[in-house]
């Protein structure tokens, strides 16, 4: 019965439209709101990133698996999520990531095998984030989407919103999955994204699993419309299709370097395979899903598509290939001979001025590793 | 000179800091025209505009998390969490990210960063407004931690470490806000921010204090040399990195330490300094180190916060037992 004074609850989760411009058929589709073209240069890239990027994630999973990294969060599925929004980034726009974004770093052009350091056990994230406008890997869940808002602020603040020329302009990307937005930092992101209209992009990836918790005990709506309780537009999009995420982030990040404000885009896709190396999903799901999901298949349906439109031939795929083969390799080659860090980094980098006390434990350790070598000798 | 509360010194030395650099804004719940609910801010976003001084949706993580975006653009946030007791939803923040964030980056991302923290009781407050978090944040690596105790160090110290690269939690003693009353002199040399300092020369015990109860200690070294007991009072200034070396140096003097803070006494700072000045001073030790401190208890009830909060007697009471071992 409907309550007479509260009116009805919102109807849990129909499944709402997505945007979709390439079914999993592979049949290329219209969406009025993202009515753009592509040439065959642009999808056959799209392609070669994921396909490299998947790559990437199995042959990390591998090197797991052979004790060479202790953890690796895959993203197989993913690829499509991740390239269509890396793709669509300015070279002046920055990036907060979560801990699975390898296929936003890949379009950042950070070396997969810095990854591959910091889940070694050999840095924390070993690269430099202004190099590549792309932020150190997140762990805590959403604390990252404060800090994309807190930049773009920033980036509001020096002028770079709204001057109308591209060059310039600049937006912000926080990534985060569908667990994520039951955290109090993400809603007080959206809060502040929305009250200081930043040029800030959410961009979540509902992947339907935090761990072994389904999006159900997340959300009783869908996550794009929760941005409609924070005032500013969400969005849905078919996460597996790399063709509708690259358009709906395109138009969603020119509308933040217009000074329009904050977006929230929820990519719906699937995690494939498990939450990280640790995790096992045959006890919490079932396998018809994945077999489902299979079928929607990112890299598959654009192969398809590619294929029977001309576009790529036996020898494109077989140069992507053996590109990924390369690239396997020398994630393994690299991964091996990655350094252990020096230990005296520890008390460089905990401060840009290091105090006494740190300057005294560090001579202490010295003196007592100095020890050892003496009585080895 | 001029003379002026603790407030007003702050007030005038964020002022002075916003003036000389231009990337610093300072942010937070109500710091806009209202100028914050003990006026610190008072008259700042009249001069410097609502971009330098931005009233914050009320949300302590999202203040501390958009501070580190900013910093991490090139500003130098100057955020101010309400009272002590408000802290804690930042928490995650300030410990997980602003701590780290230089570390996990390999020194490539500084993190330059004040967080203002009105701190301690003694005002007659509901409970949450009269904590002493120090130890956490002292605990945590990454973060440095000050406090002042008198108009001129508030003056000079709020600039300093707003011009510090490294993250600095600015614990403001909120008691002596508007009682420490003294001539400021704009123009003086700045002692360096990590140091601490001899305010009262002694020969027979050493107090070392902080922030609020720097003066109680002032005040119990005038009663004590009364009864002809001549005591040194150390303020710490810097709780991290903490700054020992003029401790030890009076300890080997006097022989004696009473460590005095409002926090609880378990893990609290005075059990650190305990341990050091035994690790330096052991042989010019007469006595153990005491710490008179507040309870293993939550802040009490406004009425009943004179028993919680060290005072005169329980300090001179201290000083005597170090005289019966
Ligand atoms: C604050 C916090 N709580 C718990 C964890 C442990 N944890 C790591 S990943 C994860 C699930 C995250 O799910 P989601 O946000 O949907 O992202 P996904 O990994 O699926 O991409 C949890 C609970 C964490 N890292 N941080």
């Amino acid at each position: 019965m409907t309550d007479p004074v509260f009116g009805p609850p919102p109807e849990r989760a129909p499944d709402p439209e997505l945007v979709q411009l390439l079914t999993p058929e592979g049949e290329r589709v219209r969406h009025p709101g993202f009515d753009i073209e592509f040439s065959a240069e642009e999808l056959r890239g799209f392609y070669r990133d994921m396909t490299l990027v998947r790559r990437l994630d199995t042959e990390a999973t591998a090197l797991q698996r052979h004790g060479e990294l202790g953890l690796w969060a895959q993203l197989l599925g993913q690829e499509a999520a991740q390239i269509g929004a890396g793709r669509a980034l300015a070279p002046q726009d920055y990036v907060f990531p979560t801990y699975r974004e390898h296929g936003v770093a890949w379009c950042r052009g950070v070396d997969p095998v810095r990854l591959l350091a910091l889940f070694r056990g050999v840095d924390q994230g070993g690269w430099d984030p202004s190099a590549h406008n792309f932020g150190l890997y997140t762990i805590v869940i959403g604390a990252q989407t404060l800090h994309a808002t807190g930049y773009a602020m920033g980036v509001q603040r020096d002028g770079l919103v709204g001057t109308g020329d591209p060059e310039r302009d600049t937006a912000v990307v926080a990534h985060f999955g569908d667990g994520a937005t039951s955290q109090g930092d993400v809603n007080e992101a959206f809060v502040f994204a929305a009250s200081f209209n930043a040029p800030v992009v959410f961009f979540c990836q509902n992947n339907q699993w935090a761990i072994s918790e389904p999006f159900e005990r997340q959300s009783r709506i869908p996550l794009y419309r929760r941005s409609h309780g924070f005032g500013f537009p969400g969005i849905r999009v078919d996460g597996n299709d790399v063709l509708a995420t690259y358009a709906v982030t395109r138009a969603a990040l020119q509308r933040a370097r217009d000074g329009q404000g904050p977006v929230l885009i929820e990519a719906y896709t699937y995690r494939m395979g498990a939450h990280t190396t640790t995790d096992d999903p045959t006890r919490y799901r079932l396998s018809d899903d994945v077999e489902h999901w299979k079928l929607k298949d990112p890299i598959a349906r654009l192969e398809v598509y590619l294929r029977r439109n001309g576009m790529a031939d036996d020898a494109f795929l077989a140069e992507v290939a053996a590109e990924a083969d390369a690239l396997g390799e020398r994630m393994r080659r690299e991964c091996h001979a990655l350094p252990d860090p020096s230990t005296h980094d520890l008390w460089d980098l905990v401060h840009a001025e290091k105090t006494a006390e740190l300057a005294a434990q560090q001579a202490d350790y010295d003196a007592h590793a100095a020890s050892f070598e003496e009585v080895g000798r | 000179m001029t003379t002026m509360t603790l407030a007003k010194a702050l007030n005038a030395g964020l002022r002075k800091a916003m003036e000389d650099d231009d990337k610093v804004v300072v942010m937070g719940e109500d710091v806009g025209a209202l100028g914050g609910v003990f006026r610190i801010t008072d008259g700042l976003q009249k001069d410097f505009g609502d971009a330098r001084v931005v009233d914050t949706p009320l949300a302590e993580s999202g203040i501390v998390g958009t501070a580190v975006g900013l910093a991490m653009r090139g500003y130098r946030p100057v955020v101010e969490i309400q009272f002590d007791g408000f802290v804690y939803p930042a928490y995650d923040q300030i410990v997980c990210q602003v701590a780290k964030i230089h570390f996990r980056s390999q020194g490539r991302v500084r993190m330059p960063m004040v967080i203002r923290i009105p701190y301690g009781g003694g005002i007659g407050a509901v409970e949450h407004h009269s904590e002493s978090p120090e130890a956490q944040f002292v605990h945590t690596p990454g973060l440095k931690v000050v406090t002042c105790s008198n108009p001129a160090d508030a003056y000079v110290m709020i600039q300093q470490a707003i011009h510090s690269d490294d993250p600095v939690v600015f614990l403001e003693p909120k008691r002596l806000y508007h009682s420490a009353k003294a001539e400021v002199d704009e123009s003086a040399p700045a002692a360096p921010l990590w140091q601490s300092r001899v305010v009262r020369a002694g020969a027979d015990a050493t107090l070392v204090a902080y922030g609020p109860t720097v003066s109680t200690c002032l005040d119990a070294a005038t009663v004590a040399a009364e009864e002809g007991r001549s005591l040194e009072v150390i303020d710490l200034r810097t709780l991290s990195p903490l700054d020992l070396v003029p401790v030890h140096e009076s300890v080997r003097r006097t022989g004696r330490l009473v460590v005095v803070h409002e926090a609880h006494l378990t893990l609290g700072l005075g059990a650190e300094i305990a341990a050091r000045v035994t690790e330096e001073c052991f042989h010019s030790l007469e006595a153990p180190v005491l710490r008179v401190t507040g309870f293993d208890t939550p802040y009490p009830p406004a009425r009943i916060e004179d028993a919680f909060l060290p005072d005169l007697d329980r300090i001179l009471d201290a000083v005597d037992r170090t005289y019966g071992f």
